[in-house]
């Protein structure tokens, strides 16, 4: 009977956030603890719930294109095609061949962005800082890509039903002088900004596989990263699949599945690049799986420099009934006119009926479910966020483990609040 | 592709016989109705059968079709919307299922199929209502602690109904009526052309 009372004293419950800087955002977790060990955890979440959903029902469909940037506010340009792809489903319009190609460079500029926040937030968490500010040089050059096709640094709203908003700049945005940067040292920040876009990203892509090796020699034979990872937060494949893992999560565990490769959209199946999976199924695997998919991705955005560079043409659906008319169209055009006051005031209809549509996002499968009663307006619209049900399997993950592994699970689900509570 | 699909339909249909309430092909995306009482059997034989084999539930959401246009089935106002996977077939389903109560809206729980289920239930229960029955643990999932009602509904107001302020004569945060008022510069215009022409 002692020993009864002995053990209900031992076990006791901790808040964990929703201000930790390891919950990466708004994550509260009430931890049910057998001394260090975790014995439950019980995710509170929906602090950053904005209701994306029911606003998105309230809006014409163009003007809910912005709101899917700040679902995953570190991947931003994938929520958008998960979106619009769906639209494009339902209209049964063409995107050109061009607009293809773009999507897929800048699908995956923006998986290499959220795996380096990821991988330098995770390191971070873990106890190595230096990955951080090698990860977040890298991301810089890539939101200057971001910010040279769209104009805005993160939330890009580049996407658009019908293809992309505009073809990529043949100029590259240089630096300026100012009293704090000198003129030599100018020349030699714009030294790759000297030609178009393609040119900035191809040197980026030439420098980059030397870059994630840099990362390499800081984590993958570091014995405190091994100790860390190796081993933490098992899933096998067959609790993975049932669990709703997508995307590296379930690759990690060994499951060969890949939505460019098994249901391939845009020009997905022309690409030469490999699926990486692991065996273990640790937070060790899921980590080499993510290092090795920078490096696909990488090999990804140079065969559509090759493509793109020798094949000019459209980049948005001509269907003025859904695509604004171009600038000068529209200025002498009465019927383009007619075309950009309707689709800017009322917005494009789409026929009754449901569709859902679902990319490869960093994080896993994003797909978007759209139900429409043939209005200008969704009827329903259901965000399918990769997030929500990796953080609902923290739980079996990390049963068992000690906390400070928590954090280490959490890095490795790559948790972003934007779109588990949407 | 087609030929696949035509081959999934013609599998449901021979499975499932005169369970299924309807089923269409839309897109090449099979959706499936099955009502109340036939749908955790119908689940779970699409997950363990392997000519169906879906081993994972990508998706579960309610809907409301309160006021949509096309009656939805016989004018019934919730539906359970399962978007299902399967990695071996490398095929997708979607299947739904609606409430008989427009009221009190109660659907079976598939937790016991798929463990994901779990939170994707707790989500429609908070948004929209719909109770689980032998759900293991139906609290709300994505609203505030002790919010009243259930945003995603269609009678919802999309400002809600009440907002927090910080009382300085209470020294604690206070929730009251909302003072703004629900704006919409777009109407909500359904044309029976289908696609906006003009």
């Amino acid at each position: 009977m002692r020993e009864f009372i002995v053990a209900e004293i031992k076990n006791y419950t901790m808040n964990f956030g929703p201000q930790h800087p390891a919950a990466h955002g708004v994550l509260r977790l009430v931890l049910e603890m057998d001394g260090e060990v975790i014995q439950r955890v019980d995710p509170h979440i929906g602090l950053l719930h904005r209701a994306t959903e029911k606003l998105a029902e309230n809006r014409t469909y163009l003007q809910s294109v912005p709101y899917m940037d700040r679902l995953d506010y570190v991947s931003m340009m994938m929520n958008e095609h998960a979106y619009v792809m769906t639209i494009e489903k339902l209209l049964k319009i063409n995107v050109p061949i061009r607009a293809q190609y773009i999507r897929v460079m800048f699908d995956e500029i923006t998986r290499i962005l959220n795996h380096l926040l990821w991988l330098g937030a995770h390191a971070l968490d873990v106890g190595a800082m230096t990955v951080f500010l090698y990860a977040f040089r890298e991301r810089e050059d890539l939101f200057d890509c971001y910010e040279a096709v769209s104009g805005a640094r993160m939330h890009a709203a580049y996407y658009r039903p019908g293809g992309v908003y505009r073809d990529l700049p043949t100029k590259m945005p240089q630096f300026e002088a100012s009293k704090t940067k000198s003129a030599s040292e100018i020349k030699k920040l714009n030294k790759n900004r000297t030609g178009s876009l393609l040119d900035f990203i191809e040197d980026f892509s030439n420098r980059f596989p030397a870059n994630v090796d840099e990362y390499e020699t800081l984590l993958t034979d570091n014995r405190i990263w091994k100790q860390r990872t190796v081993g933490i937060g098992v899933v096998d494949p067959d609790r993975a699949i049932a669990l709703g893992l997508t995307g590296p999560m379930l690759r990690g565990s060994g499951v060969e599945w890949d939505l460019r490769k098994k249901q391939p959209y845009e020009t997905y199946n022309e690409f030469n690049f490999k699926i990486p999976i692991g065996k273990e199924g640790d937070c060790y695997d899921r980590y080499l799986v993510r290092m090795e998919e920078m490096r696909e991705s990488n090999k990804i955005i140079k065969q559509c420099i090759d493509w793109l560079r020798t094949n000019p043409g459209p980049v948005i659906s001509s269907d003025n009934k859904v695509t604004p008319p171009s600038r000068t169209e529209m200025k002498e055009d009465m019927e383009s006119m007619i075309h950009h006051f309707k689709l800017f005031t009322e917005g494009f209809h789409i026929p009754k009926g449901e569709a859902y549509a679902a990319v490869e996002h960093p994080k896993g499968e994003f797909g978007t479910y759209i139900i429409s009663d043939g209005a200008n307006k969704p009827y329903r619209l259901k965000i399918r966020a990769p997030g929500f049900p990796h953080l609902a399997a923290i739980n079996e993950m990390t049963k068992g483990h000690m906390l400070s592994d928590l954090v280490a699970i959490i890095g490795t689900q790559d948790i972003v609040f934007g779109e588990i509570d949407r | 592709m087609s030929q696949d699909i035509k081959k999934q339909t013609q599998n449901l249909k021979s499975f499932f016989k005169k369970k299924i309430l309807s089923i269409t092909n839309e897109k090449s995306e099979i959706t499936v109705t099955f009502d109340q009482k036939n749908i955790i059997p119908a689940l779970k034989s699409l997950r363990d059968k392997p000519e169906f084999n879906f081993k994972q539930l990508i998706d579960l959401c309610g809907v409301d079709y309160q006021e949509y246009k096309f009656a939805a089935l016989d004018g019934k106002r919730f539906c359970v919307v399962y978007h299902l996977l399967s990695l071996k077939n490398n095929t997708r389903l979607r299947v739904k299922v609606f409430a008989d109560d427009d009221e009190f809206p109660l659907f079976p729980t598939s937790t016991t199929i798929w463990p994901n289920a779990d939170w994707y239930e707790r989500e429609a229960f908070d948004l929209f209502g719909l109770m689980f029955v032998d759900h293991p643990d139906l609290r709300r999932l994505l609203t505030d602690y002790g919010f009243v009602g259930h945003p995603f509904r269609k009678d919802f107001p999309m400002i809600g109904k009440v907002e927090v302020r910080y009382d300085p004569t209470l020294k604690r945060v206070i929730y009251e009526p909302v003072s703004i008022e629900e704006r919409n510069n777009v109407p909500r215009l359904i044309r029976d052309e289908g696609i906006h022409r003009g």
